[in-house]
């Protein structure tokens, strides 16, 4: 902001004009492939699950394209049923490039079964993603993902990605339209940001609330109350709640209705 | 000095030349329908206000009074419905008392277009002007430009192709009071469910010859939130804090007066907020 009110910059004192630049502008003719779908998306992971979540609508500026388009899949498992998948995918920004994201990494994960006789590991699989990615530097899957499952110790696994390929290993993560609304509620609700032990202590002294994960039960109450609660404030959130948990004994899908409006 | 005041205006210019963006107004997206029947005409409204994609406001009033019996339903700029219909309104009444005749809707609807033309659309009302007058039952739009029309069913706002849709399939000719409140309100709730700026409730207002205006605020309450599944209370004790002074009543009292109000729960109108 300061460098835009800079009055010395390059001499000027004016920043505008009324006098009309003599060349007629040049006409340009544009295609702009992206278009945002709206709709977010949440992971939570606990000590032997993790949970991916994500509204079922899908728009278009103030219209509705359809109330029932899912964001989160199962990756490398049967064709029709998923069956066999233990990783779960969400995709949320540019439907489109989500769902040939979806198709592309479904498929490394089973070409790499094929070849070396054994189901990917998630960390594998998150890392083939980030490169995935960032194979498409400069024209991006407009999408922000979140790849979860059961790590090498059978413990909650979460990773989350930019758009381009930059990604960690997270507790949880919020992606997508009402992002901004459920994060903050995530810090203070999963890893217990700003809450402290009561009558712990004075002043600096006083502990902070440690983080530690959280019962399946529980995690789920969590996620319904973030979606209802996102679905309230922002416009682009609605329809149906899709959640996915992936536990040893494969992955469950369910679905709660939310507000149509 | 009456009107607007332009002192800001070139710095504003300068500033956005220079690539700082307008602040955002709230709710351009809403439902607001209107619809005659044999002896009256209702009006009817949405009740989200929006700022971009966030819900700024879930029960809003969008149904404004002008006179007894003309009220208006305003989409566009919140700021521009309100103050330009409580200007009208106020231009309304000084001049029945004038006249000393009861206020006719046609009057209204040439004000607020006058109104509207002279600022070239920079004022973003867009209004559903209705009303009984001693002509008859008026039913007029009034677009931002200045423009106007005269219909036996209108819709307006984001939501008025899904409202007009349910007009266009069900209206008659020879319609009722319980059959317009309905059809407005079945209206409302097309424009409430496919439209993402319209939501949250119906308001209506139902203005009838020579019966008194009836505003029915969240006339039908569709979109309810559900309980919450657990329980966000804290524990006291759970935010930190570094020091605390504590200033006695007495103290107080060196530096203000203070007035002890009972404890009456109705001595002001309660907030609504969320359990």
């Amino acid at each position: 902001m300061a460098s835009m009110l800079d009055h010395s910059t390059g001499g000027q004192t004016v920043g505008y004009s009324f006098s009309q630049s003599a060349a007629a502008p040049v006409k340009q003719h544009g295609f702009y492939p992206y278009t945002d779908n709206g709709g977010s998306t949440l992971g939570i992971t606990g000590s032997d699950f993790a949970i991916l979540a994500g509204d079922t609508r899908s728009t278009s500026g103030y219209n509705i394209n359809s109330r029932m388009v899912p964001k989160v899949f199962k990756i490398g498992g049967d064709e029709e049923t998923g069956e066999g998948a233990h990783i779960i995918l969400s995709v949320v920004g540019f439907a489109a490039d989500g769902n040939a994201l979806k198709e592309r990494l479904d498929s490394v994960v089973k070409m790499y079964k094929y070849q070396h006789g054994k189901p990917m590991s998630v960390s594998a699989c998150a890392q083939r993603l980030s490169t995935i990615l960032y194979g498409k530097r400069f024209f991006p899957y407009y999408v922000t993902a979140i790849l979860a499952g059961l790590d090498e110790e059978g413990k909650g696994a979460l990773y989350s990605y930019d758009p381009v390929g930059s990604y960690e290993r997270e507790q949880c993560r919020a992606a997508g339209a009402a992002a901004s609304l459920i994060m903050p509620f995530l810090d203070n609700q999963v890893n217990f940001k700003n809450q402290y032990i009561p009558g712990s202590g004075e002043g600096h002294a006083l502990q902070a609330k440690k983080a530690e994960p959280l019962p399946q039960d529980h995690v789920k109450q969590l996620v319904r109350d973030a979606f209802t609660s996102a679905v309230e404030r922002h416009i682009e959130v609605g329809d149906h709640l899709q959640m996915l948990i992936a536990t040893k004994d494969g992955i469950e899908e369910v679905f709660h209705p939310l507000k149509k409006d | 000095m009456p009107g607007f005041d332009f002192s800001n205006f070139n710095r504003n210019a300068a500033l956005h030349a220079r690539g700082v963006p307008l602040p955002k107004a709230t709710s351009t997206g809403t439902t607001i329908v209107g619809c005659v029947y044999d002896n009256g005409v209702v009006i009817a409204a949405d009740t989200r206000a929006t700022s971009g994609p966030i819900v700024a406001d879930k029960n809003c009033e969008k149904l404004h009074y002008i006179a007894p019996k003309i009220w208006c339903a305003g989409a566009g700029t919140a700021a521009d419905t309100e103050f330009t219909t409580a200007l009208i309104s106020s231009n309304v009444e000084l001049h029945s008392l004038s006249t000393g005749r009861d206020p006719r809707v046609i009057t209204c609807m040439t004000m607020l277009k006058q109104h509207l033309f002279r600022y070239q659309g920079h004022i973003g009302a867009y209004l559903v002007v209705a009303g009984v007058d001693p002509t008859g039952v008026g039913l007029y739009t009034v677009h931002a430009h200045g423009s106007t029309d005269k219909l036996p069913y209108v819709t307006m706002g984001s939501g008025s192709l899904a409202a007009m849709s349910v007009f266009e399939s069900m209206w008659q000719p020879d319609l009722d009071k319980e059959g317009a409140v309905t059809l407005c309100a079945e209206a409302i709730k097309a424009g409430i469910f496919n439209d993402l700026g319209s939501g949250s409730n119906v308001d209506v207002c139902v203005i009838e010859k020579d019966k008194p205006t009836n505003l029915m605020r969240n006339y039908e309450k569709p979109n309810e939130r559900g309980l919450k599944e657990r329980n966000y209370r804290f524990p006291r004790g759970t935010t930190a804090w570094l020091n605390q002074k504590i200033i006695s009543k007495e103290d107080m009292k060196k530096y203000v007066t203070i007035e002890t109000l009972s404890g009456d729960d109705n001595l002001a109108e309660k907030m609504e907020v969320d359990s």
